[in-house]
């Protein structure tokens, strides 16, 4: 069953075209890598899923409805999405990792916190660290797991291990994994060639705002 | 000087000698300000002047409707002015009037029903402009702020969006340092009332020949005046305005 469906989907801004009839079937449980020179519309692809940015033309349909017809707040919610630039707000890394209870009206469950870091193999005093001490890798850990949070149908990855080592890109590919596996579509936009093709079951290659080719991996 | 609140005519033609040191200063220092300050002093006179006569009008009629009125046109200037300030906020002109007016209310209202002031020309249109123009300025901060910020921190708004935050909890950061923005020129101003320079109404009132005791308390009522419609004008604008950030998918424009 296709989880998110792109109808003839073009994107401009500015009078700039930036994506242009795009046509893709993402199935349910899918393990997308995305590829593709700077420039070639990876991230306003995420975006669109996201429904950051509307298309200019053509349909997008998550769960075969219109995604216009859903909320967006609530859509986001089951679309989730990681920045390549981790944005970490407030002042520590709990006021991150506290907003998506927080935007839900939930109490914050420090029992998933607590899982999170186990999962993540970081240590829990970061809890209260300071977002301004904490370095490059660091943020982008803790944006991911503050995107985590709430398991999300489909998840939405742009570079999210740019700044990590090889150990802990291997962390965060072995937990991305374990989540598609437990049933969440994964659409992960890499430059890494290893990581495009290591798990994931399709590789999708955009080129000057077009779709290359999508092969299937697996 | 003449003394008390009665300045001659002929003394105020001798003392418009004290433009000529400005304009000397502007050509002396090639500043090429001459222009823009004959202007300047042409349209004070000129629009002073008027508004002095039809103050003299209003004041005569003591009529609430034409008191009102006034206030009105003065809130509506206001507006027209914020709203300029504030090019890129969406309905500009109407959250300004809404801000401005409502803060302008509120205070006024507290103002006359406490005894304070009467609600008559020679007192309400005074006091009434006061705070507007403090308002006006303060939301003109405010929507600065809020443009500059909502360019600035674009991605943090989009990463809460993201994260499946609505407008407001997304916005909130940007929302609170515009309103500071806007009110702190007034808290600041009130820490150095009279150690820095005397406010304007307070000097206007000794130099008509009130006692500085009551010329005092005049001026700690403005204090508060100004400090309440601030708060309430830049509250106002500033959650009014930042919806015009965002279209009708949530998304920022």
């Amino acid at each position: 069953m296709s989880i998110l469906e792109f109808s003839n989907v073009s994107f401009s801004n500015e009078g700039k075209s930036i994506l242009k009839n795009l046509n893709i079937r993402i199935e349910s449980r899918d393990y997308i890598s995305i590829v593709g020179p700077s420039g070639s519309g990876k991230s306003t692809f995420l975006k669109l899923c996201n429904n950051l940015i509307s298309p200019s033309e053509g349909n997008i349909s998550f769960n075969n409805k219109n995604v216009s017809e859903y909320n967006p707040i609530e859509l986001r919610k089951e679309i989730a999405y990681c920045f390549q630039m981790p944005h970490l707000f407030g002042d520590t890394v709990m006021d991150n990792l506290s907003f998506p209870f927080k935007i839900r009206n939930k109490r914050v469950d420090m029992d998933r916190i607590k899982y999170l870091f186990s999962l993540f193999s970081m240590d829990e005093e970061f809890i209260d660290e300071k977002v301004l001490n904490l370095s490059g890798g660091e943020k982008q850990r803790i944006a991911l797991m503050r995107t985590l949070m709430f398991t999300p149908e489909v998840l939405l990855l742009d570079e999210v291990t740019s700044a990590l080592d090889s150990e802990n890109t291997l962390i965060v590919e072995n937990i991305i994994n374990k989540l598609n596996n437990e049933g969440s579509t994964v659409l992960w936009v890499t430059h890494n060639d290893e990581q495009s093709t290591k798990y994931a079951n399709k590789l999708l290659t955009l080129e000057n705002g077009e779709i290359k080719s999508l092969e299937v991996l697996k | 000087m003449n003394s008390g609140a009665t300045l001659s005519t002929s003394s105020l033609i001798i003392a418009s000698s004290l433009v000529l040191i400005s304009l000397f200063f502007s050509y002396y220092q090639k500043l090429n300000l001459e222009k823009e300050t004959i202007i300047g002093v042409i349209r004070a006179i000129v629009q002073l002047t008027i508004v002095g006569y039809l103050l003299n009008f209003i004041f005569g009629l003591k009529n609430p409707f034409f008191t009102t009125l006034l206030l009105l046109f003065m809130t509506t200037n206001a507006s027209f002015n914020a709203s300029k300030r504030g090019k890129g906020i969406k309905n500009g002109f109407l959250i300004s009037f809404i801000a401005i007016g409502i803060g302008a209310f509120i205070t006024l209202f507290i103002l006359v029903v406490s005894g304070a002031i009467k609600y008559e020309p020679y007192q309400i249109i005074p006091i009434g402009g006061m705070i507007i123009s403090n308002a006006m300025v303060a939301i003109g901060l405010c929507y600065k702020q809020l443009l500059s910020n909502f360019k600035n921190k674009r991605e943090e708004v989009e990463t809460k969006l993201a994260l499946g935050a609505d407008i407001l909890p997304s916005s909130i950061e940007i929302i609170r340092d515009a309103i500071k923005t806007g009110m702190l020129p007034t808290i600041d101003s009130m820490k150095t009332l009279g150690i820095v320079a005397l406010p304007g109404m307070m000097t206007g009132l000794i130099l008509a020949g009130t006692s500085p005791i009551e010329a005092v308390k005049f001026q700690i009522l403005v204090t508060f005046m100004m400090l309440s419609t601030t708060s309430i004008a830049s509250f106002l604008a500033c959650y009014l305005a930042y919806k015009g950030f965002f279209n009708g998918r949530k998304q920022l424009i």
